[in-house]
């Protein structure tokens, strides 16, 4: 947002790129979970483009990005997040959309890319080494300009074109923000995004342990969009390495979660309130039995003697049966992933 | 002028915006796109896209989960 402002206070018009990745915080998070309802329901990125007053293109780069997931060239960050391969694929996407638009249109073109990254502001991708390899792999080299540290970095084809003047730009180091708080300020941008705060489930410790979890039951290191989407939500128990559970904790997951019915084995309540639950893997009868009797202790009915569920496989075909909640000390701590 | 329809219900934000937006990409200025969803989330967000990139909501409205969004593509 504010690398946006600095150029626009240059005379400079510019147009948003947003990435969706499957692995982005907001948007599903909101519609899923009850007790996320009562937040903003804003698209962040919409938002930001809204008060800039610029015109935001939203890509979905889901499927593309499943290469950069799984086989980061550069490593992991401190969990499952390949950020420095991250952020050279979304320049390299951008830099190929620019390319794009000045072939189409040569008068309607535009000249470079911006993004907000200031050195020393990320352990993983914002450090001085780092800014020219983005530069280079990305293939944006150099039309691709950082204008909240820009001074510290070598000038760029358009500070040396003179399209921006160089000393207009800033020289922010580091991981303190108020310096851009500052400019924010001057600025008038009072309301913005958590300026540290994470906007991908993959830096989020307890997401990438289910992911990892998910890759070594699979034996591979693949997923699909579904899959991400419901590692987002309820709780997942695997009792056996060849099937997992996945108990929805709230009225919002239980709507979520009632369009896999048809994907899934699933566990649906009917003598007492409880969640919906369903069973991802290749469980035998008995083990699909026991998943509804863990599920149970999750339901109003976990200290009664007798449940009634209805077992329902993938294909919609279910059967009505009475079971027995298991006790709390049968779910081993371990099964929780 | 042309009418067409986008089925989006089942998909979450911000994926229905993006299909909205693609859709809009291969439509002509003066045509109306009915958008059908079930997030929530596109209320806001489908008439935030299209205030910035310059479209029209003519109408929107929500009957239980069911929504519909009428936009009409304006040269922008």
């Amino acid at each position: 947002m504010l690398a946006v402002r600095v150029i626009q206070e240059q005379g400079v018009l510019v147009e948003g790129v947003n990435f969706f990745t499957g692995f982005c915080v907001e948007g599903h998070t909101h519609a899923i979970r009850k007790k996320d309802q009562q937040k903003q329901k804003r698209n962040n990125a919409l938002w930001v483009a809204e008060q800039l007053g610029i015109k935001l293109h939203i890509e979905d780069i889901s499927e593309e990005y499943k290469d950069i997931v799984l086989n980061p060239q550069h490593g992991y960050g401190a969990h499952l997040n390949p950020c420095l391969d991250c952020k050279i694929f979304m320049v390299g996407k951008a830099n190929a959309m620019l390319n794009k638009a000045r072939q189409i249109a040569e008068e309607k073109g535009f000249d470079f890319i911006i993004t907000g990254e200031v050195i020393g502001q990320r352990p993983k991708s914002q450090r001085k080494e780092t800014m020219p390899l983005i530069a280079r792999e990305s293939g944006a080299d150099d039309r691709l300009v950082r204008p909240l540290c820009a001074k510290l970095l070598p000038a760029t084809l358009p500070e040396r074109e003179g399209w921006l003047d160089r000393e207009k730009l800033y020289d922010f180091n580091g991981r303190n923000r108020k310096p851009q708080m500052a400019l924010a300020e001057k600025f008038g941008l009072l309301d913005y995004a958590q300026p540290a705060g994470g906007c991908c489930f993959l830096t989020d410790e307890n997401y990438s342990r289910k992911l990892a979890d998910l890759w070594q039951s699979q034996g591979r290191k693949d997923y699909e969009l579904d899959d991400i989407m419901l590692l987002k939500v309820g709780r997942h128990i695997r009792p056996a390495p060849h099937y997992k559970l996945i108990v929805s904790r709230e009225e919002g997951e239980n709507n979520f979660m009632s369009g896999y019915k048809k994907q899934f084995h699933s566990v649906r309540f009917i003598s007492h309130g409880g969640p919906l639950t369903l069973v991802d893997g290749s469980p035998s009868d008995d083990e699909l039995l026991y998943a509804a009797r863990i599920a149970a202790r999750f339901s109003q009915g976990r200290d009664a003697e007798s449940v009634q569920v209805e077992i329902q496989n993938k294909s919609g075909v279910g059967k009505v049966i009475d079971i027995t909640p298991v006790h709390a000390d049968d779910i081993a701590p371990s099964w929780y992933v | 002028m042309a009418e067409s329809n986008l089925d989006t219900r089942g998909l979450l934000c911000p994926m229905p915006v993006i299909k909205t937006q693609n859709a809009i990409r291969k439509l002509q200025p003066g045509d109306v796109l009915t958008v059908l969803a079930s997030d929530p989330g596109v209320l806001h967000d489908i008439p935030a896209w299209c205030r910035i990139n310059g479209h029209k909501v003519l109408n929107q409205q929500q009957q239980d989960r069911e929504i519909q969004i009428q936009i009409e593509v304006c040269d922008s």
